[in-house]
Protein backbone atom coordinates (compact mmCIF):
# COMPACT_ATOMS: atom_id res chain seq x y z
CA UNK A 1 0.00 0.00 0.00
CA UNK A 2 1.81 2.98 -1.28
CA UNK A 3 1.45 6.68 0.80
CA UNK A 4 -0.75 8.89 0.08
CA UNK A 5 0.61 11.76 -1.53
CA UNK A 6 2.33 14.66 0.31
CA UNK A 7 2.57 16.58 -1.76
CA UNK A 8 0.12 17.34 -5.46
CA UNK A 9 1.75 16.73 -8.36
CA UNK A 10 1.49 17.17 -12.18
CA UNK A 11 2.31 14.66 -15.04
CA UNK A 12 2.69 15.81 -18.20
CA UNK A 13 2.71 13.08 -20.92
CA UNK A 14 5.60 15.00 -23.21
CA UNK A 15 4.32 12.90 -26.47
CA UNK A 16 0.91 14.22 -26.06
CA UNK A 17 1.40 17.98 -25.62
CA UNK A 18 1.45 20.17 -28.71
CA UNK A 19 3.01 23.45 -26.80
CA UNK A 20 -0.25 25.54 -27.24
CA UNK A 21 0.72 26.94 -23.62
CA UNK A 22 -2.49 27.31 -22.27
CA UNK A 23 -1.68 25.18 -19.04
CA UNK A 24 1.85 27.45 -17.98
CA UNK A 25 -0.37 30.59 -18.89
CA UNK A 26 -3.27 29.26 -16.43
CA UNK A 27 -0.47 27.89 -13.62
CA UNK A 28 -1.39 29.85 -10.46
CA UNK A 29 1.91 28.53 -9.54
CA UNK A 30 4.34 29.46 -12.40
CA UNK A 31 5.00 25.61 -11.97
CA UNK A 32 4.75 24.73 -15.45
CA UNK A 33 6.78 25.60 -18.00
CA UNK A 34 8.08 25.26 -21.92
CA UNK A 35 10.64 23.24 -22.63
CA UNK A 36 13.75 23.59 -24.99
CA UNK A 37 13.34 20.12 -26.72
CA UNK A 38 11.02 18.98 -29.28
CA UNK A 39 8.57 16.23 -28.84
CA UNK A 40 8.06 13.77 -31.76
CA UNK A 41 4.80 16.04 -33.07
CA UNK A 42 7.36 18.95 -33.09
CA UNK A 43 5.98 21.13 -30.61
CA UNK A 44 7.66 22.31 -27.59
CA UNK A 45 5.86 20.43 -24.54
CA UNK A 46 5.26 21.96 -21.51
CA UNK A 47 6.99 20.75 -18.22
CA UNK A 48 6.83 20.55 -14.69
CA UNK A 49 9.06 22.28 -12.61
CA UNK A 50 8.98 19.22 -9.82
CA UNK A 51 7.88 20.98 -6.93
CA UNK A 52 5.24 23.70 -6.21
CA UNK A 53 2.04 22.10 -7.69
CA UNK A 54 -0.93 22.82 -5.60
CA UNK A 55 -3.25 20.77 -7.09
CA UNK A 56 -5.63 23.14 -8.24
CA UNK A 57 -6.39 21.25 -11.58
CA UNK A 58 -6.37 24.66 -13.70
CA UNK A 59 -4.06 23.55 -16.38
CA UNK A 60 -5.82 20.01 -16.34
CA UNK A 61 -9.14 22.14 -17.85
CA UNK A 62 -7.21 24.17 -19.93
CA UNK A 63 -5.47 21.45 -21.96
CA UNK A 64 -7.49 20.35 -25.01
CA UNK A 65 -5.47 17.26 -25.37
CA UNK A 66 -7.65 14.37 -23.64
CA UNK A 67 -4.82 12.63 -21.81
CA UNK A 68 -1.74 15.06 -22.18
CA UNK A 69 -1.80 16.03 -18.01
CA UNK A 70 -2.86 14.08 -15.18
CA UNK A 71 -2.85 16.27 -11.68
CA UNK A 72 -2.36 14.14 -8.52
CA UNK A 73 -4.21 15.73 -5.75
CA UNK A 74 -2.78 16.12 -2.38
CA UNK A 75 -3.25 12.78 -0.16
CA UNK A 76 -3.86 10.96 -3.86
CA UNK A 77 -3.25 7.14 -3.21
CA UNK A 78 -1.19 5.24 -6.28
CA UNK A 79 -3.89 2.08 -5.86
CA UNK A 80 -7.08 4.07 -6.85
CA UNK A 81 -5.69 4.41 -10.10
CA UNK A 82 -5.74 0.54 -10.56
CA UNK B 1 -11.74 9.70 -9.87
CA UNK B 2 -11.28 10.75 -6.19
CA UNK B 3 -8.00 12.97 -5.78
CA UNK B 4 -6.80 12.85 -9.41
CA UNK B 5 -7.72 14.58 -12.79
CA UNK B 6 -7.01 12.16 -15.32
CA UNK B 7 -7.73 11.13 -18.82
CA UNK B 8 -11.79 10.14 -18.24
CA UNK B 9 -12.99 6.68 -19.47
CA UNK B 10 -15.28 8.02 -21.60
CA UNK B 11 -12.58 8.43 -24.13
CA UNK B 12 -10.73 5.88 -25.65
CA UNK B 13 -6.97 4.84 -24.61
CA UNK B 14 -6.61 4.88 -28.24
CA UNK B 15 -8.33 6.34 -31.66
CA UNK B 16 -8.14 4.78 -34.92
CA UNK B 17 -8.51 6.98 -37.09
CA UNK B 18 -5.25 7.09 -38.27
CA UNK B 19 -2.25 4.60 -38.38
CA UNK B 20 0.89 5.93 -36.51
CA UNK B 21 0.18 8.61 -33.64
CA UNK B 22 -3.09 7.59 -32.21
CA UNK B 23 -2.94 8.68 -28.66
CA UNK B 24 -3.48 12.87 -29.86
CA UNK B 25 -6.72 14.06 -31.08
CA UNK B 26 -6.43 15.75 -34.67
CA UNK B 27 -7.35 19.34 -32.84
CA UNK B 28 -5.08 22.19 -33.27
CA UNK B 29 -3.00 23.47 -30.47
CA UNK B 30 -5.09 25.36 -28.10
CA UNK B 31 -8.52 24.48 -29.78
CA UNK B 32 -11.39 24.69 -27.82
CA UNK B 33 -12.85 20.88 -28.64
CA UNK B 34 -10.67 18.91 -26.88
CA UNK B 35 -11.37 20.74 -23.45
CA UNK B 36 -15.73 20.94 -24.29
CA UNK B 37 -14.54 17.07 -25.05
CA UNK B 38 -12.79 16.76 -21.78
CA UNK B 39 -16.10 17.96 -20.02
CA UNK B 40 -18.08 16.41 -21.43
CA UNK B 41 -16.78 12.97 -21.27
CA UNK B 42 -15.94 13.55 -17.24
CA UNK B 43 -19.72 14.53 -17.13
CA UNK B 44 -20.22 11.22 -18.44
CA UNK B 45 -17.87 9.13 -16.30
CA UNK B 46 -19.18 10.75 -13.21
CA UNK B 47 -22.81 10.57 -13.95
CA UNK B 48 -22.17 6.66 -14.96
CA UNK B 49 -24.41 7.12 -17.96
CA UNK B 50 -21.50 5.87 -20.64
CA UNK B 51 -23.20 3.09 -21.42
CA UNK B 52 -26.68 4.81 -22.55
CA UNK B 53 -25.00 7.89 -24.22
CA UNK B 54 -25.24 8.41 -27.74
CA UNK B 55 -23.35 11.42 -29.08
CA UNK B 56 -24.08 12.37 -32.79
CA UNK B 57 -21.07 14.01 -34.59
CA UNK B 58 -21.33 16.71 -36.63
CA UNK B 59 -20.35 18.15 -39.74
CA UNK B 60 -16.79 20.70 -39.06
CA UNK B 61 -13.94 19.94 -37.40
CA UNK B 62 -15.31 17.90 -34.77
CA UNK B 63 -16.82 15.47 -37.06
CA UNK B 64 -14.48 12.83 -35.94
CA UNK B 65 -15.63 13.04 -32.17
CA UNK B 66 -16.87 9.45 -32.55
CA UNK B 67 -12.69 8.61 -32.67
CA UNK B 68 -12.67 10.04 -29.20
CA UNK B 69 -15.77 8.84 -27.57
CA UNK B 70 -16.29 6.06 -26.29
CA UNK B 71 -19.94 5.83 -26.41
CA UNK B 72 -22.36 4.86 -28.70
CA UNK B 73 -21.89 7.17 -32.00
CA UNK B 74 -23.57 8.37 -34.96
CA UNK B 75 -22.17 10.97 -37.55
CA UNK B 76 -24.74 13.00 -38.89
CA UNK B 77 -25.49 14.77 -42.33
CA UNK B 78 -24.01 18.84 -42.23
CA UNK B 79 -26.39 20.31 -39.67
CA UNK B 80 -28.69 17.29 -39.18
CA UNK B 81 -27.82 16.65 -35.72
CA UNK B 82 -30.79 17.78 -34.01
CA UNK B 83 -33.14 15.48 -36.29
CA UNK B 84 -31.10 12.59 -36.10
CA UNK B 85 -30.98 12.86 -32.15
CA UNK B 86 -34.29 13.55 -32.17
CA UNK B 87 -35.22 10.15 -34.36
CA UNK B 88 -32.60 8.41 -31.76
CA UNK B 89 -34.57 9.91 -28.77
CA UNK B 90 -37.79 8.99 -29.27
CA UNK B 91 -36.90 5.40 -30.48
CA UNK B 92 -34.46 5.14 -27.38
CA UNK B 93 -35.94 7.58 -25.11
CA UNK B 94 -33.76 5.82 -21.98
CA UNK B 95 -30.46 6.70 -24.03
CA UNK B 96 -28.73 9.95 -23.31
CA UNK B 97 -28.38 11.56 -26.69
CA UNK B 98 -26.05 14.30 -27.27
CA UNK B 99 -26.16 16.91 -30.14
CA UNK B 100 -22.57 18.33 -30.79
CA UNK B 101 -22.18 20.97 -33.47
CA UNK B 102 -20.08 23.89 -34.54
CA UNK B 103 -21.50 27.11 -35.81
CA UNK B 104 -21.19 26.53 -39.34
CA UNK B 105 -22.78 23.22 -38.64
CA UNK B 106 -25.86 24.48 -35.98
CA UNK B 107 -25.96 28.22 -37.64
CA UNK B 108 -25.28 27.96 -40.47
CA UNK B 109 -26.63 25.30 -42.90
CA UNK B 110 -28.70 23.44 -39.98
CA UNK B 111 -30.48 26.51 -38.68
CA UNK B 112 -33.75 25.64 -39.08
CA UNK B 113 -32.88 21.61 -37.98
CA UNK B 114 -31.81 23.02 -34.20
CA UNK B 115 -35.05 25.98 -34.59
CA UNK B 116 -37.74 23.25 -34.84
CA UNK B 117 -35.87 20.78 -32.37
CA UNK B 118 -35.81 23.56 -30.00
CA UNK B 119 -39.47 24.14 -30.73
CA UNK B 120 -40.73 20.47 -29.92
CA UNK B 121 -38.76 20.90 -26.80
CA UNK B 122 -36.80 17.54 -27.79
CA UNK B 123 -34.98 15.52 -24.07
CA UNK B 124 -31.66 16.40 -25.76
CA UNK B 125 -28.75 17.75 -24.99
CA UNK B 126 -27.19 20.26 -27.89
CA UNK B 127 -23.58 21.53 -27.67
CA UNK B 128 -23.15 24.17 -29.50
CA UNK B 129 -19.23 25.36 -29.80
CA UNK B 130 -19.07 29.13 -31.47
CA UNK B 131 -15.97 30.23 -32.40
CA UNK B 132 -17.24 32.73 -35.07
CA UNK B 133 -15.10 31.34 -38.27
CA UNK B 134 -15.51 28.37 -40.67
CA UNK B 135 -12.80 26.22 -38.62
CA UNK B 136 -12.30 22.84 -41.04
CA UNK B 137 -12.83 24.81 -44.53
CA UNK B 138 -10.10 27.44 -43.26
CA UNK B 139 -11.74 30.45 -41.72
CA UNK B 140 -14.90 31.73 -43.89
CA UNK B 141 -17.21 33.96 -42.61
CA UNK B 142 -19.88 32.00 -40.64
CA UNK B 143 -23.32 33.50 -39.50
CA UNK B 144 -21.59 33.90 -35.95
CA UNK B 145 -18.50 36.19 -37.31
CA UNK B 146 -18.11 39.49 -35.39
CA UNK B 147 -19.20 42.44 -36.85
CA UNK B 148 -16.05 44.17 -38.48
CA UNK B 149 -14.24 40.58 -38.05
CA UNK B 150 -11.91 39.43 -40.85
CA UNK B 151 -12.25 36.24 -42.26
CA UNK B 152 -11.12 34.70 -45.74
CA UNK B 153 -14.45 35.36 -47.23
CA UNK B 154 -14.68 38.83 -45.62
CA UNK B 155 -11.23 40.15 -45.88
CA UNK B 156 -12.42 44.05 -44.83
CA UNK B 157 -13.99 42.97 -41.96
CA UNK B 158 -17.63 41.69 -41.66
CA UNK B 159 -20.03 44.77 -42.61
CA UNK B 160 -23.33 44.23 -41.52
CA UNK B 161 -24.79 46.48 -44.24
CA UNK B 162 -24.63 43.65 -46.44
CA UNK B 163 -23.46 40.38 -44.75
CA UNK B 164 -25.82 41.06 -41.53
CA UNK B 165 -25.04 40.98 -37.75
CA UNK B 166 -23.41 37.55 -35.90
CA UNK B 167 -26.33 35.36 -35.48
CA UNK B 168 -26.93 35.05 -31.68
CA UNK B 169 -28.67 31.57 -31.46
CA UNK B 170 -29.63 31.46 -27.57
CA UNK B 171 -31.17 34.61 -27.18
CA UNK B 172 -32.81 33.15 -30.57
CA UNK B 173 -33.97 30.23 -29.04
CA UNK B 174 -34.91 31.70 -25.68
CA UNK B 175 -37.84 33.24 -27.40
CA UNK B 176 -39.43 29.89 -27.89
CA UNK B 177 -41.50 28.46 -25.45
CA UNK B 178 -40.41 24.79 -24.94
CA UNK B 179 -36.77 24.81 -24.64
CA UNK B 180 -35.46 23.99 -20.55
CA UNK B 181 -32.45 25.50 -20.72
CA UNK B 182 -30.23 27.75 -22.88
CA UNK B 183 -26.62 29.46 -21.33
CA UNK B 184 -23.67 30.79 -23.31
CA UNK B 185 -20.34 30.53 -21.41
CA UNK B 186 -17.30 30.41 -22.87
CA UNK B 187 -13.97 28.25 -22.61
CA UNK B 188 -11.54 31.47 -21.53
CA UNK B 189 -9.99 31.38 -18.46
CA UNK B 190 -10.20 28.86 -15.43
CA UNK B 191 -12.99 30.54 -13.94
CA UNK B 192 -14.84 30.69 -16.62
CA UNK B 193 -13.96 27.08 -17.46
CA UNK B 194 -15.84 26.12 -14.40
CA UNK B 195 -19.05 27.78 -15.29
CA UNK B 196 -18.72 25.54 -18.95
CA UNK B 197 -18.29 22.46 -16.58
CA UNK B 198 -21.47 23.42 -14.50
CA UNK B 199 -23.63 24.05 -17.87
CA UNK B 200 -22.19 20.63 -19.18
CA UNK B 201 -23.58 18.73 -16.33
CA UNK B 202 -26.56 20.66 -16.06
CA UNK B 203 -27.79 20.20 -19.41
CA UNK B 204 -27.16 16.07 -19.11
CA UNK B 205 -28.80 16.03 -15.60
CA UNK B 206 -32.07 17.89 -17.37
CA UNK B 207 -31.77 15.25 -20.15
CA UNK B 208 -31.34 12.47 -17.38
CA UNK B 209 -34.44 13.80 -15.37
CA UNK B 210 -36.40 13.99 -18.60
CA UNK B 211 -36.67 17.65 -18.05
CA UNK B 212 -36.65 18.34 -22.07
CA UNK B 213 -34.24 20.30 -24.21
CA UNK B 214 -31.17 22.05 -23.08
CA UNK B 215 -28.35 23.80 -24.89
CA UNK B 216 -25.02 25.12 -24.06
CA UNK B 217 -23.55 27.56 -26.52
CA UNK B 218 -19.81 27.81 -25.84
CA UNK B 219 -17.37 30.47 -26.66
CA UNK B 220 -14.30 28.81 -28.22
CA UNK B 221 -11.07 29.95 -29.64
CA UNK B 222 -9.55 28.85 -33.10
CA UNK B 223 -6.20 29.78 -32.97
CA UNK B 224 -5.08 28.81 -36.52
CA UNK B 225 -7.91 30.49 -38.22
CA UNK B 226 -7.57 33.40 -35.95
CA UNK B 227 -4.03 33.54 -36.77
CA UNK B 228 -3.11 33.80 -33.20
CA UNK B 229 -1.27 31.73 -30.67
CA UNK B 230 -3.97 30.02 -28.01
CA UNK B 231 -2.75 32.46 -25.22
CA UNK B 232 -3.25 35.56 -27.61
CA UNK B 233 -6.73 33.98 -28.93
CA UNK B 234 -8.16 33.32 -25.41
CA UNK B 235 -7.56 37.34 -24.76
CA UNK B 236 -9.35 38.05 -28.61
CA UNK B 237 -12.35 35.70 -27.38
CA UNK B 238 -12.64 38.19 -24.26
CA UNK B 239 -12.01 41.27 -25.71
CA UNK B 240 -13.83 41.20 -28.49
CA UNK B 241 -16.43 37.91 -28.93
CA UNK B 242 -18.06 38.21 -25.32
CA UNK B 243 -19.00 41.88 -26.11
CA UNK B 244 -20.69 41.04 -28.98
CA UNK B 245 -22.14 37.08 -27.23
CA UNK B 246 -22.80 38.03 -24.09
CA UNK B 247 -22.59 35.53 -21.20
CA UNK B 248 -25.01 34.23 -19.69
CA UNK B 249 -28.47 32.24 -18.67
CA UNK B 250 -31.03 33.09 -21.26
CA UNK B 251 -33.78 30.20 -20.12
CA UNK B 252 -33.69 27.99 -17.05
CA UNK B 253 -36.95 26.12 -16.21
CA UNK B 254 -35.32 23.29 -14.11
CA UNK B 255 -36.61 24.01 -11.28
CA UNK B 256 -40.21 24.49 -12.39
CA UNK B 257 -40.20 20.96 -13.96
CA UNK B 258 -40.19 17.85 -12.28
CA UNK B 259 -38.45 15.25 -12.96
CA UNK B 260 -40.27 12.86 -14.95
CA UNK B 261 -39.81 8.99 -15.47
CA UNK B 262 -38.95 7.64 -18.88
CA UNK B 263 -41.54 7.21 -21.33
CA UNK B 264 -41.52 4.65 -24.03
CA UNK B 265 -43.57 4.88 -26.50
CA UNK B 266 -45.03 1.34 -27.62
CA UNK B 267 -46.84 1.34 -30.63
CA UNK B 268 -50.03 -0.73 -31.06
CA UNK B 269 -50.69 -2.47 -34.12
CA UNK B 270 -54.19 -3.04 -33.67
CA UNK B 271 -56.30 -1.09 -35.26
CA UNK B 272 -53.67 0.12 -37.91
CA UNK B 273 -55.05 -2.13 -40.67
CA UNK B 274 -58.62 -0.85 -40.08
CA UNK B 275 -57.46 2.56 -40.14
CA UNK B 276 -55.55 2.41 -43.29
CA UNK B 277 -58.36 0.49 -45.11
CA UNK B 278 -55.78 -2.77 -45.40
CA UNK B 279 -58.10 -5.91 -45.77
CA UNK B 280 -57.54 -8.25 -42.58
CA UNK B 281 -54.90 -10.94 -42.76
CA UNK B 282 -57.49 -13.30 -43.00
CA UNK B 283 -58.00 -12.36 -46.50
CA UNK B 284 -53.98 -12.62 -47.84
CA UNK B 285 -54.18 -16.22 -47.69
CA UNK B 286 -56.83 -16.74 -50.31
CA UNK B 287 -54.36 -15.61 -53.01
CA UNK B 288 -52.29 -18.51 -54.28
CA UNK B 289 -49.14 -17.04 -55.72
CA UNK B 290 -46.55 -19.49 -57.53
CA UNK B 291 -43.92 -16.68 -58.71
CA UNK B 292 -41.84 -18.45 -61.41
CA UNK B 293 -38.12 -18.84 -59.86
CA UNK B 294 -36.58 -15.81 -61.05
CA UNK B 295 -38.75 -13.42 -59.57
CA UNK B 296 -39.25 -15.16 -56.04
CA UNK B 297 -38.55 -12.32 -54.39
CA UNK B 298 -38.37 -9.65 -57.26
CA UNK B 299 -36.83 -6.21 -56.95
CA UNK B 300 -38.16 -3.27 -59.64
CA UNK B 301 -36.94 -0.46 -61.27
CA UNK B 302 -39.72 1.16 -62.86
CA UNK B 303 -38.73 4.12 -65.02
CA UNK B 304 -40.26 6.61 -68.29
CA UNK B 305 -41.32 10.07 -68.10
CA UNK B 306 -43.59 11.82 -65.50
CA UNK B 307 -46.94 12.19 -66.55
CA UNK B 308 -46.58 7.90 -67.70
CA UNK B 309 -47.60 6.68 -64.06
CA UNK B 310 -44.39 5.19 -63.21
CA UNK B 311 -44.80 5.92 -60.28
CA UNK B 312 -48.26 4.69 -59.96
CA UNK B 313 -47.46 1.92 -61.44
CA UNK B 314 -44.60 1.06 -58.41
CA UNK B 315 -47.26 1.90 -55.88
CA UNK B 316 -49.95 -0.39 -57.69
CA UNK B 317 -47.46 -2.92 -57.72
CA UNK B 318 -46.30 -2.96 -54.61
CA UNK B 319 -49.97 -2.37 -53.19
CA UNK B 320 -51.17 -5.55 -54.21
CA UNK B 321 -47.72 -7.37 -53.33
CA UNK B 322 -49.03 -6.01 -49.63
CA UNK B 323 -52.13 -7.17 -50.01
CA UNK B 324 -51.28 -10.62 -51.03
CA UNK B 325 -49.42 -10.71 -47.92
CA UNK B 326 -45.56 -10.06 -49.12
CA UNK B 327 -43.63 -7.47 -47.49
CA UNK B 328 -42.88 -4.58 -50.15
CA UNK B 329 -41.27 -1.37 -50.13
CA UNK B 330 -41.77 1.55 -52.62
CA UNK B 331 -39.03 4.12 -53.37
CA UNK B 332 -39.92 7.52 -55.65
CA UNK B 333 -37.06 9.02 -57.04
CA UNK B 334 -38.42 12.15 -59.52
CA UNK B 335 -37.15 15.21 -60.83
CA UNK B 336 -39.29 18.46 -60.55
CA UNK B 337 -41.14 18.61 -63.28
CA UNK B 338 -44.54 16.65 -63.03
CA UNK B 339 -44.54 16.20 -66.80
CA UNK B 340 -41.72 15.33 -69.28
CA UNK B 341 -39.17 15.05 -66.92
CA UNK B 342 -37.51 11.76 -65.96
CA UNK B 343 -39.31 9.96 -63.21
CA UNK B 344 -38.37 6.08 -61.49
CA UNK B 345 -38.98 4.20 -58.88
CA UNK B 346 -37.58 1.40 -56.72
CA UNK B 347 -40.16 -1.68 -55.14
CA UNK B 348 -39.50 -4.28 -53.65
CA UNK B 349 -41.36 -7.36 -53.35
CA UNK B 350 -40.45 -10.24 -51.16
CA UNK B 351 -41.33 -12.68 -48.67
CA UNK B 352 -38.23 -11.95 -46.83
CA UNK B 353 -38.14 -8.42 -44.38
CA UNK B 354 -36.97 -6.06 -46.64
CA UNK B 355 -33.42 -4.63 -45.59
CA UNK B 356 -33.30 -1.26 -48.13
CA UNK B 357 -35.74 0.10 -50.37
CA UNK B 358 -32.98 1.21 -52.65
CA UNK B 359 -32.51 -0.89 -55.62
CA UNK B 360 -29.55 -0.96 -57.64
CA UNK B 361 -29.49 -4.22 -59.31
CA UNK B 362 -33.35 -4.62 -60.19
CA UNK B 363 -34.49 -8.09 -61.36
CA UNK B 364 -36.92 -6.43 -62.92
CA UNK B 365 -36.29 -3.34 -64.85
CA UNK B 366 -39.85 -1.43 -66.38
CA UNK B 367 -38.34 0.90 -68.98
CA UNK B 368 -41.48 2.87 -70.57
CA UNK B 369 -39.10 4.97 -72.85
CA UNK B 370 -35.44 5.38 -74.26
CA UNK B 371 -33.60 7.24 -71.61
CA UNK B 372 -34.69 4.99 -69.01
CA UNK B 373 -34.14 1.46 -70.90
CA UNK B 374 -30.11 3.09 -71.79
CA UNK B 375 -29.68 4.24 -68.11
CA UNK B 376 -30.71 0.56 -66.36
CA UNK B 377 -30.29 -1.71 -69.20
CA UNK B 378 -26.89 -2.87 -67.57
CA UNK B 379 -28.17 -2.81 -64.18
CA UNK B 380 -30.41 -5.88 -64.71
CA UNK B 381 -29.60 -9.00 -62.29
CA UNK B 382 -28.91 -12.12 -64.48
CA UNK B 383 -32.01 -13.73 -65.28
CA UNK B 384 -33.72 -10.81 -64.26
CA UNK B 385 -36.27 -9.69 -66.70
CA UNK B 386 -36.58 -6.42 -68.67
CA UNK B 387 -40.31 -4.76 -69.72
CA UNK B 388 -39.67 -2.25 -72.20
CA UNK B 389 -43.25 -0.39 -74.33
CA UNK B 390 -42.06 -1.06 -78.19
CA UNK B 391 -44.55 1.97 -78.98
CA UNK B 392 -41.97 4.65 -77.69
CA UNK B 393 -38.58 2.52 -77.41
CA UNK B 394 -37.58 1.80 -80.99
CA UNK B 395 -34.32 -0.11 -79.93
CA UNK B 396 -33.81 -3.71 -78.23
CA UNK B 397 -31.98 -4.00 -75.25
CA UNK B 398 -28.76 -4.94 -75.53
CA UNK B 399 -28.35 -7.79 -72.70
CA UNK B 400 -28.41 -11.03 -73.88
CA UNK B 401 -28.12 -12.73 -69.99
CA UNK B 402 -32.06 -11.52 -69.37
CA UNK B 403 -35.45 -12.26 -69.95
CA UNK B 404 -36.87 -9.20 -72.39
CA UNK B 405 -40.89 -8.66 -73.03
CA UNK B 406 -41.59 -5.78 -74.96
CA UNK B 407 -44.96 -4.82 -75.52
CA UNK B 408 -46.32 -1.69 -77.33
CA UNK B 409 -48.03 -0.45 -73.94
CA UNK B 410 -48.74 2.98 -75.57
CA UNK B 411 -50.48 1.97 -78.44
CA UNK B 412 -52.16 -0.37 -76.78
CA UNK B 413 -53.64 2.23 -74.49
CA UNK B 414 -54.34 4.11 -77.19
CA UNK B 415 -56.92 1.84 -78.58
CA UNK B 416 -58.48 1.41 -75.11
CA UNK B 417 -59.14 4.69 -75.55
CA UNK B 418 -56.42 7.02 -73.28
CA UNK B 419 -52.62 6.26 -73.35
CA UNK B 420 -52.27 7.67 -69.89
CA UNK B 421 -53.24 3.61 -68.54
CA UNK B 422 -50.12 2.35 -70.74
CA UNK B 423 -48.73 1.67 -67.01
CA UNK B 424 -51.29 -0.76 -66.52
CA UNK B 425 -51.07 -2.43 -69.25
CA UNK B 426 -47.26 -3.16 -68.32
CA UNK B 427 -48.71 -3.79 -64.64
CA UNK B 428 -50.78 -6.83 -66.68
CA UNK B 429 -47.97 -7.93 -68.64
CA UNK B 430 -45.84 -8.17 -65.42
CA UNK B 431 -48.23 -10.11 -63.29
CA UNK B 432 -48.46 -12.43 -66.52
CA UNK B 433 -44.89 -12.69 -67.22
CA UNK B 434 -44.13 -13.11 -63.66
CA UNK B 435 -46.84 -14.94 -61.50
CA UNK B 436 -45.90 -12.41 -58.70
CA UNK B 437 -49.13 -11.63 -58.20
CA UNK B 438 -52.56 -12.63 -60.49
CA UNK B 439 -55.52 -10.67 -61.88
CA UNK B 440 -57.46 -11.15 -58.44
CA UNK B 441 -55.18 -9.45 -55.51
CA UNK B 442 -54.53 -6.52 -58.15
CA UNK B 443 -58.15 -6.16 -58.79
CA UNK B 444 -58.89 -5.66 -55.02
CA UNK B 445 -55.98 -3.60 -54.46
CA UNK B 446 -57.03 -1.39 -57.71
CA UNK B 447 -59.26 0.78 -55.78
CA UNK B 448 -56.94 1.08 -52.88
CA UNK B 449 -54.64 3.26 -55.33
CA UNK B 450 -56.66 4.70 -58.41
CA UNK B 451 -58.52 7.63 -56.43
CA UNK B 452 -60.69 8.30 -59.26
CA UNK B 453 -63.69 5.35 -59.27
CA UNK B 454 -64.98 5.80 -62.82
CA UNK B 455 -61.83 4.58 -64.41
CA UNK B 456 -61.56 1.77 -62.12
CA UNK B 457 -63.19 -0.42 -64.85
CA UNK B 458 -61.05 1.04 -68.10
CA UNK B 459 -57.88 0.19 -65.97
CA UNK B 460 -59.06 -3.41 -65.54
CA UNK B 461 -59.30 -3.66 -69.28
CA UNK B 462 -55.94 -2.63 -69.60
CA UNK B 463 -54.03 -5.07 -67.20
CA UNK B 464 -56.22 -7.39 -68.86
CA UNK B 465 -54.96 -6.70 -72.22
CA UNK B 466 -51.51 -6.41 -71.01
CA UNK B 467 -51.90 -10.00 -69.72
CA UNK B 468 -53.81 -11.00 -72.47
CA UNK B 469 -50.67 -9.96 -74.46
CA UNK B 470 -48.17 -11.78 -72.64
CA UNK B 471 -50.28 -15.55 -72.42
CA UNK B 472 -50.52 -15.02 -76.12
CA UNK B 473 -47.08 -14.39 -76.79
CA UNK B 474 -46.08 -17.43 -74.97
CA UNK B 475 -48.48 -19.59 -76.22
CA UNK B 476 -47.67 -18.53 -80.29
Amino acid sequence: MAEPLKEARVVVREDECKGCGLCIAACPEEVLFEQKHLNRMGYHPAGYKGSGCSGCGYCFYQCPEPGAITVYKKGYVEEEAA
Amino acid sequence: MANALIKADSFYELYERKSGIQDVTHYCPGCGHGVLHKLIAEAIDDFGIRERTILISPVGCSVFAYYYFRVGNIQAAHGRAPAVSTGIKRVHPESIVISYQGDGDLAAIGGNHIIQAANRGENITVFFVNNAIYGMTGGQMAPTTLAGQKTTTSPYGRNVNSEGYPLKVCELLSSLEAPVYIERVALTDPKNTTKVRRAVRKALQNQIDNKGFSLVEVLSVCPSNWKMTPVQSKQWLVDNMIPQFPLGVFRDKTAEIPNRETIRNTFDQSGVREKLEIPANEKQVQYSLQPKMDFANPKLVIAGFGGQGVLILGLGIAQAAMQAGYNVSWLPSYGPEMRGGTANCNVNISRERVGSPLVTKPTVLIAMNLPSLEKFDSKVEANGLIIYDTSLINKQPTRQDVHVLGIPATQMADELGNTRIANMVILGAFIAYTAVLNKEVVFDALPNFIKRKNLLPLNESAIIRGMEYVLNKVTN
